[in-house]
């Protein structure tokens, strides 16, 4: 099953005048690589002329991309405001 | 409200819920804050709740709890790309305080708060708590938007992302390979098709837990426990593997599902929810003192998680952890008294209990275990093998166990095989 198949099953609220996490303009290859492994929502994908696609909707708010570099790759990392994101129904 | 509290709870999980609930009772003037619309909102476990540590602090719980099932059955399968070994136990009657029950986190975690409540402690949900408030070096309050809420102490308990710590330096930021990234499906089965398919009967469940090609031979594995007509499936896998590695988490998790073992078991099942949750396993090495001026930290974010490979350990800790929150903050109460030397009982209670004997007990798991890929590769291979050649029959004489095990013996390398055997051994 496609990952955006097992999203569209959660409940989400989302703030579209505020994405929660922001790439930074020149992030470094590696890193990308290393996030599109790791993001369990598949919101990091390498386009073929190397450039990053990246959608905060569908984030689990895990934080290990987070985790996996700085601001130098992330600008931004919070948590959606109160009310927003992913709401787990079962957990 | 008032405007300053005894003790302000971050996080609304199994350890700020337990700190709540027992401060509230010892009659501290308490309030928790989560960032969920409702406690468990946000939160994700594998799903296994063993009961010794809140049966001391809530005697029968699971009577009145929203669990699923009580684990009645352990199942632990060695993979390889189409092959399996299990090992398969089923528990005699248990003793009261050894039980354990599969759970799902956005039910027991609003009955958790409730218990808090009913003690007395103020919880609000729908709240993100976006810096701590700090005067003269120690923790006095926290800062929501505009306002400001002041506490005498300040528990963090914001899980194992844990922003608030880390943006205050009150720890450092957890480097990949201490950190696991769970993921994890919630699949729909019918009661009576569940209990047949997993030999179960009345409220039992089944634990199961997958090492070896679950994760493609790397360290970490799979998960199955079973709700009451639910299951919960997924995998855990160790941060800087997988981002270091050659397949993506979520095609890894599919990957286990398809194979021969894991196949069957989820045929004609319903995707529900998916999620994805960090995990400490860095172990007690990769722990940052749990207290300072003014705070202390409890539960995930603390780090207080425990990976054994047979067993996945955190909400028990967690409430452990809660146990000792609650211990040094009524003494540091009445003493008036929240500077760092009068908070370090913390770290006296939290030495004093289970919870860091079990993490001694598992201090050189992360390093051996988990960094040798042979455990996870290898071995479960060379398991199959051996079993292929003892079952399979054909028009050839079978040779003699005896030879059997010594070939593959050989082929892995007696002294690293050997060495490899006390290594995990000892970790365990």
């Amino acid at each position: 099953m496609k990952t955006e198949v097992k999203l569209s099953k959660n409940h989400y609220v989302i703030d579209e005048n505020q994405p929660h996490i922001i790439p930074a303009d020149h992030p470094d290859r590696q890193i990308l690589r290393q996030l599109v492994n790791v993001c369990p929502a598949g919101l990091y994908q390498l386009n073929p002329d190397g450039s990053l696609s990246f959608d905060y909707h569908g984030c689990l708010e895990c934080g290990s991309c987070r985790l996996l570099c700085d601001e130098k790759t992330l600008a931004r990392w919070r948590y959606p405001a109160a009310g927003y994101g992913v709401t787990f129904r079962f957990g | 409200m008032d405007d300053k509290f005894d003790v302000i709870i971050i996080g609304g999980g199994i350890a700020g819920c337990t700190s709540a609930l027992l401060l509230a009772r010892a009659g501290v003037n308490v309030l928790l804050l989560e960032r969920a619309e409702q406690a468990g909102g946000k939160n994700i476990s594998g799903g296994r709740l063993y009961s010794y540590s809140l049966e001391t602090i809530l005697p029968g719980f699971a009577q009145s709890a929203p669990v699923e099932r009580q684990i009645a059955q352990e199942k632990l399968s060695l993979l390889t790309h189409e092959s399996s070994v299990t090992m398969d136990y089923r528990h005699p009657e248990f003793a009261q305080d050894a039980t354990s029950y599969s759970v799902l986190r956005a039910r027991f975690d609003p009955w958790l708060m409730e218990q808090a409540q009913n003690a007395g402690a103020q919880c609000l949900t729908g709240v993100q708590v976006d810096a701590l408030i700090q005067e003269n070096g120690a923790v006095c309050g926290i800062q929501i938007g505009e306002d400001r809420l002041d506490a005498r102490v300040v528990v963090l308990a914001e899980g194992a992302n844990s922003l608030l710590a880390e943006q205050h330096q009150l720890v450092k930021k957890p480097q990949p390979h201490t950190m696991g990234i769970g993921v994890k499906e919630v699949l729909a089965l019918p009661q009576s098709r569940l209990e047949e398919r997993f030999s179960l009967e009345n409220n039992q469940g089944t634990a199961w837990l997958f090492a070896g090609e679950a994760i493609a031979g790397k360290a970490g594995g799979g998960f199955l426990y079973t709700n009451r007509d639910t299951l919960s499936l997924g995998l855990v896998c160790n941060l800087s593997v997988v981002s270091n590695g050659k397949n993506t988490l979520p095609q890894m998790l599919e990957n286990f599902k398809q194979h021969p073992l894991l196949r069957p078991l989820l045929k004609e099942t319903e995707l529900l929810e998916y999620g994805a949750h960090l995990i400490p396993e860095g172990g007690i090495n990769a722990l940052n003192p749990p207290f300072g001026a003014g705070y202390l930290i409890a539960g995930d974010a603390a780090g207080f998680c425990v990976n054994a490979g047979h067993t996945v350990r955190g909400m028990d800790l967690a409430v452990i952890s809660a146990q000792a929150v609650a211990n040094t903050l009524t003494v540091a109460l009445q003493k008036d008294d929240f500077s760092t030397t009068s908070l370090a009982t913390y770290q006296a209670h939290l030495e004093n209990s289970t919870l860091w004997a079990v993490l001694k007990q598992y201090r050189s798991l992360p390093d051996t275990l988990l960094q040798n890929p042979r455990y996870f590769a290898e071995y479960p291979q060379m398991t199959s093998d051996i079993l292929r050649e003892l079952f399979e029959i054909n028009r050839h004489p079978a040779p003699p166990l005896r030879s059997i095990l010594w070939k593959h013996a050989r082929r892995a390398g007696l002294i690293t095989l050997f060495k490899d055997l006390i290594r995990g051994a000892r970790s365990l």
